[in-house]
């Protein structure tokens, strides 16, 4: 059975009365029959931490927001723009009232005024199911006014990205959203801060995997979802497996699953028989690649245990490359994104991107020296940490970990 | 037609402004109206989604020309955004684009020469187990080969003397 991609065990729960008959809203009414100080304290509790990649703890968030602040708001970080990942959108088609719920409990536990829901413009389509979703919560008095007798009142509403993968760093998604270029503030103040945050009030941004556990945690306790999962990292998790593997899809396993129960046992190993896999991208284009080794397979999918061989598995894009696959092309596709991503607001950024990209090229392109080789490398270790926002370093793990570990897929371009 | 004072359009355009704090924040819904409405965000567009919100016309256009979605100039019937990310690459991708552009004698970014197609590669579509894929008009097209698409082809190029507007 499913926590999150229900909509695979129960037929039709996108139906509000299907959601409901199978303990939709359940979550939400014991949150309201709470002070939200107490829901805050009991998603502390249950360890459940960001989805949208950093991994920051979720109740720790919530806490930041001052309780004093006369308007707040919720943000739901649905511009799923990551290489590789399309979980947030599974969740959304296939069970779109759970996120909903969750919003609404994270609403209430910071007393919010409302919910705006950022989606990617290429999912228009999904806001305009979440936009029928929320008229017919409002005829059960779940959104608008006194919410089911609580007098908590509260409105959620969807928005439209156009096409901008920055729009996912929360700052720049607070800027698009108002109406400005969707190019990230300086910080602090940090959106959960007043000043930082939408119209300049506190506010929590969180992604659509990351709330809807919320409902779960509320529903059957923070003690139950803890039992899922490993000691620093709770509960289960959406894993988008691409790339190389016989059946690429999402799967949802509890956190600290192997990176080879999720590889053979359900994504059906490699791709092509006499092939074995050769590297693994395990956050999308911007966490580190690592060499698909047995010590790798053997590792859980935890934010500890990643740590510990040199990577992230941050929002669990994982991209599965073969031994046909040359690292050097993988490089200069992941640099393309960012380059292609760039918002173009700080130089080494800017520039950075646009220089590795074209260098990136001329290696390819058999142009290219060991030195060229050796200066990419250097540019991306002056471009890491130097930016405004972590697209910056996104952009330089690629080349420095390509290079790091696949060295000869290098040399071979250089030398002929 | 304009969108300000269309019947068409009334409703929506309430509702966007209804639902921010700021009226500019309705910026990005409106030129999605004004993008339906002529096919592409043109200056006449521009003007009346700056009108309605009290901004001028250069900051409406700088933000129509930071997001991929919003097209500045016109464009064919169908747009085709082809993912050529990692993922979709690692299962023909590249190649599938190159087959395309060929089929329909167009570079990237360009039009077909009866009008009809206008392609471009984009970035990942959230669709990479799915893949080769492609957006028509933003409308998800998923698990392609050159079979299947040669049909659609055939299908929108039939379909395309009935109206069907380009955008959201
Ligand atoms: C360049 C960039 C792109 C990002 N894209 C996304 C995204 O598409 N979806 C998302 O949820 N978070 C994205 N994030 C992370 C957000 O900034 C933020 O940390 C997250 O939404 C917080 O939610 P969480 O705590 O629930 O994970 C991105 C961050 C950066 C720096
Ligand atoms: S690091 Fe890159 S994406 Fe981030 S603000 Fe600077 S230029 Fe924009
Ligand atoms: S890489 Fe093509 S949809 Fe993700």
């Amino acid at each position: 059975m499913h926590i999150l991609l229900r909509g695979r065990d129960i037929a039709n729960i996108k139906e509000l009365a299907t959601y409901d008959k199978h303990d939709g809203f359940v979550g939400l009414k014991n949150a309201l029959a709470m002070t939200p100080a107490e829901v805050i304290d009991v998603v502390k509790t249950s360890g459940l931490r960001g989805r949208g990649g950093a991994g920051f703890p979720t109740g720790v968030k919530w806490s930041f927001i001052p309780q004093h602040e006369p308007v707040k708001y919720v943000t739901v970080n649905a511009d799923e723009s990551e290489t590789g990942t399309f979980k947030d959108r599974e969740i959304m088609e296939e069970n779109p009232y759970q996120l909903i719920e969750g919003s609404l409990i994270c609403a209430y536990a910071i007393q919010a005024k409302a919910v705006y829901i950022y989606l990617r413009g290429e999912f228009w389509d999904i806001g305009d199911q979440l936009d029928a979703c929320i008229e017919a919560l409002r005829e059960k008095n779940m959104v608008g006014e006194n919410i089911l007798g609580s007098g908590y009142d509260c409105e959620v509403y969807t928005h439209l990205g156009a096409g901008a993968y920055i729009c996912g760093e929360e700052s720049a998604l607070l800027n698009s959203l108002e109406g400005y270029l969707g190019q990230p503030r300086v910080r602090p103040p940090f959106p959960a801060q007043k000043g930082g945050g939408l119209y300049k009030e506190a506010t929590v941004v969180n992604n659509v995997e990351t709330l809807a556990n919320v409902p779960y945690i509320m529903r059957e306790g923070a003690e139950a979802f803890k039992a899922i999962g490993t000691e620093q990292s709770a509960g289960p998790k959406v894993y988008c497996v691409s790339g190389h593997v016989k059946r690429p899809g999402n799967y949802e396993l509890p956190m600290g699953a192997t990176f080879r129960e999720l590889l053979y046992d359900h994504a059906g190993g490699p791709l092509h028989q006499d092939r074995s896999f050769k590297a693994m991208l395990p956050s999308g284009g911007s966490g580190p690649i690592v060499p698909l080794t047995d010590e790798v397979l053997d590792t859980p999918m935890s934010y500890e245990h990643t740590a510990e061989i040199g990577t992230i598995i941050g929002s669990a894009s994982i991209i599965i490359m073969d031994e046909s696959v040359d690292i050097t092309w993988v490089a200069s596709k992941v640099t393309k994104f960012f380059a292609h991503e760039s918002c173009g607001k700080c130089t080494p950024c800017r520039e950075g991107t646009y220089w590795l990209d074209k260098v990136i090229d001329r290696i390819l392109d058999g142009r290219g020296t060991a030195e060229d080789v050796k200066r990419i490398a250097d540019v991306a270790e002056n471009m890491a940490g130097t930016t405004l926002c972590a697209l910056g370093d996104f952009a330089a793990n690629p080349i420095i970990h390509t290079i790091r570990h696949f060295p000869d897929d290098f040399a071979q371009h250089v030398q002929a | 037609m304009a969108i300000i004072g269309n019947p068409k359009y009334e409703e929506r355009i309430n509702h966007h402004l209804a639902k921010y704090e700021t009226k500019r924040s309705a910026v990005m819904p409106l030129l999605f109206i004004a993008q339906e409405e002529y096919g592409w965000v043109n200056p006449a567009g521009v003007e009346e989604v700056a009108q309605i919100l009290n901004l001028d016309p250069t900051q409406v256009k700088s933000i129509a020309g930071f997001y991929t979605m919003y097209s500045e100039k016109p464009k064919g019937k169908y747009w085709l955004h082809v993912c050529t990310d990692l993922p979709c690459a690692l299962k023909g991708a590249d190649e599938f684009y190159a087959w395309l552009k060929e089929e329909l004698g167009v570079a990237e970014g360009g039009t077909s020469d009866d009008g009809m197609f206008t392609v471009e590669h984009v970035m990942c579509l959230a669709a990479c187990d799915k893949a080769p894929m492609l957006q028509c008009n933003f409308r998800y097209v998923e698990n392609l080969d050159q079979d299947k698409m040669r049909e659609l082809l055939a299908k929108w190029r039939q379909e395309a003397a009935e109206p069907v507007s380009a955008g959201v």
